[in-house]
């Protein structure tokens, strides 16, 4: 049997939010003594266990507020759950909005070191990948530029040379594959493709069930919160289909 | 314990993304400026020059308290700059941080840490000004400055600064996550405590109002600042009342700090 790469067990995830945001001393003593400090609080996940071996590809789909990101938060490390535990084998790379660990004021060859070190990664084994990630992003004598004077293109395209050359174990792809013009979109599938071919766990979430079918092994769907599906990918999808029909 | 190791083992892991953020707040602190590095000994030596001509009529008189007034003034002030600066920079580091935070794992606490870490670079660099100027009154000048082996010992009080800091630094900013308020309250206890902090004075010269003196007893920066000058101005023994102080009193901060971080880290993500 192939490992484990990722385990959720029982996931279940409250959030307690105040209706109104309060964030200074004065409001919440004004409300603490009038006692208006009211918190909404809802699951916006509910047990969910579901498990993803080494090299499978998961597709993560549902609705608008379906709890898609809220699922990736937490395999990430960002969210801890409420209830149950999630485990992952290796390093996990997240490319959820590319570029949001570079420093405005850095050029893009110093953020090659910071971004890498955010995910974990010595000097060291960045300095072996530089050239390769450099010649990714086509920035060329751009490195040398702070990355506040970047086109959000560029921003982009230097965030996935640096996450995909890492060689992660786990990689999250949540709607990242419409990076940059069509040329860097294309080369940009590619590298992805090559490292599915290498073994890369995926968990992949999008709206679009053709890029799903093609791009993943097996599915999930998310409602409100809780699993209503989870199997082959085509079964999957095809009940996704189904469900944006009937809504429409 | 085995929750101890754990920490550890996560804490060596991401000891190079602490290296990247201090080496990035050391260099991005003066970039773009024509003088860059040199700020770092230009600014302590301006406003200790201003904070001389200002008081130096009053405070400044030759006197076995103060010995060498600007070298006076220049330990204060050095002391004073680091503990306000890191602690603010790190009551921010949360909040600024926050598009990192949402997006990828990193223990949170390297941020506060880094923060402070890389003002005490920029703080260690600066010292030199203070080893220039000792240097510069006692070969040009007849000021009574007794520079000896107790010289050595100033790295003593200067821990117990950086253990403090740290400690408050973590305290605020787990605070400004819930609060903003607390930048503003901040700026404005900091100016209370420049006046607590004997920098530019020698509390023997105030009146003793009971009052005063039991606020300055209770700042702890007074008592690193005196441990400080002891060292590098007067050539002595601390008085170890102010060591047991200092000590006990940054040890408790970073205690409370670390504990008040780790419990409420898990809920920054809401907040920021």
């Amino acid at each position: 049997m192939a490992k484990k790469a990722v385990t959720v067990d029982n996931v279940s995830i409250l959030f307690n939010l105040n209706k109104e945001k309060v964030d200074n001393i004065k409001e919440y003593f004004i409300k603490l003594v009038t006692r208006k400090l009211h918190y909404n609080e809802f699951w916006a996940l509910t047990d969910i266990s579901f498990e993803i071996e080494e090299g499978e590809r998961l597709g993560i789909l549902g609705f608008n507020g379906a709890g898609k990101s809220t699922m990736l938060k937490v395999i990430a490390g960002v969210l801890k759950p409420t209830k149950g535990s999630v485990k992952v084998n290796g390093v996990i790379a997240p490319l959820l909005e590319l570029g949001a660990g570079f420093d405005m004021n850095y050029t893009g060859a110093e953020n090659i070191y910071l971004y890498g070190a955010t995910m974990g990664y010595s000097r060291k084994y960045i300095q072996e990948r530089y050239d390769e990630i450099v010649e990714f992003s086509e920035l060329g004598e751009f490195i040398d530029v702070p990355v506040k004077n970047y086109s959000s293109g560029m921003r982009a395209r230097l965030g996935f040379a640096i996450a995909t050359a890492v060689e992660p174990e786990v990689l999250i792809l949540d709607e990242v594959l419409s990076v940059g013009d069509a040329k860097f979109r294309i080369k940009s599938e590619n590298k992805i493709k090559s490292m599915f071919d290498k073994g890369v766990t995926v968990l992949f979430v999008s709206h679009n069930t053709a890029q799903v079918r093609r791009l993943c092994t097996k599915a999930i769907l998310l409602d409100h919160g809780k699993i209503i599906a989870n199997g082959d990918v085509n079964e999957v999808c095809d009940i996704y289909d189904e469900r944006v029909k009937s809504k429409q | 314990m085995n929750r101890l190791k754990g920490y550890f083992k996560n804490f060596w892991k991401y000891r190079f993304l602490l290296q990247e953020i201090v080496r990035k707040n050391v260099k991005l602190q003066y970039r773009n400026s024509v003088l860059g590095i040199f700020w770092t000994f230009l600014q302590p030596l301006l406003t200790s020059i201003v904070l001389a001509l200002v008081f130096g009529g009053i405070f400044g008189q030759r006197s076995a308290d103060v010995g060498c007034y600007m070298v006076y003034l220049l330990c204060g002030r050095l002391l004073y700059e680091f503990f306000t600066q890191s602690t603010k920079r790190a009551m921010r580091s949360i909040r600024l941080s926050a598009s990192v935070i949402k997006k990828v794992y990193v223990p949170k606490y390297i941020y506060p840490l880094s923060n402070v870490l890389a003002n005490f670079v920029t703080f260690a660099m600066s010292l030199l000004v203070l080893v220039v100027m000792v240097i510069y009154f006692k070969c040009f000048t007849d000021e009574v400055i007794i520079i000896n082996g107790y010289a050595l010992l100033a790295i003593v009080p200067i821990i117990i600064l950086l253990v403090l800091s740290l400690g408050a630094g973590m305290i605020l900013a787990t605070l400004n996550v819930f609060f903003k308020d607390i930048e503003y309250i901040y700026e404005v206890f900091c100016m209370l405590l420049f006046y607590l902090t004997p920098i530019f004075y020698h509390p023997a010269q105030l009146g003793t109002h009971k009052l005063v003196s039991m606020g300055l007893m209770a700042n702890p920066l007074y008592s690193i600042v005196e441990m400080f000058r002891d060292c590098v101005l007067f050539g002595r023994m601390w008085n170890w009342n102010h060591f047991i102080y200092a000590s006990g009193f940054a040890l408790v901060t970073l205690v409370i700090g670390f504990i008040f971080f780790q419990k409420k880290q898990d809920k920054f993500i809401l907040h920021i």
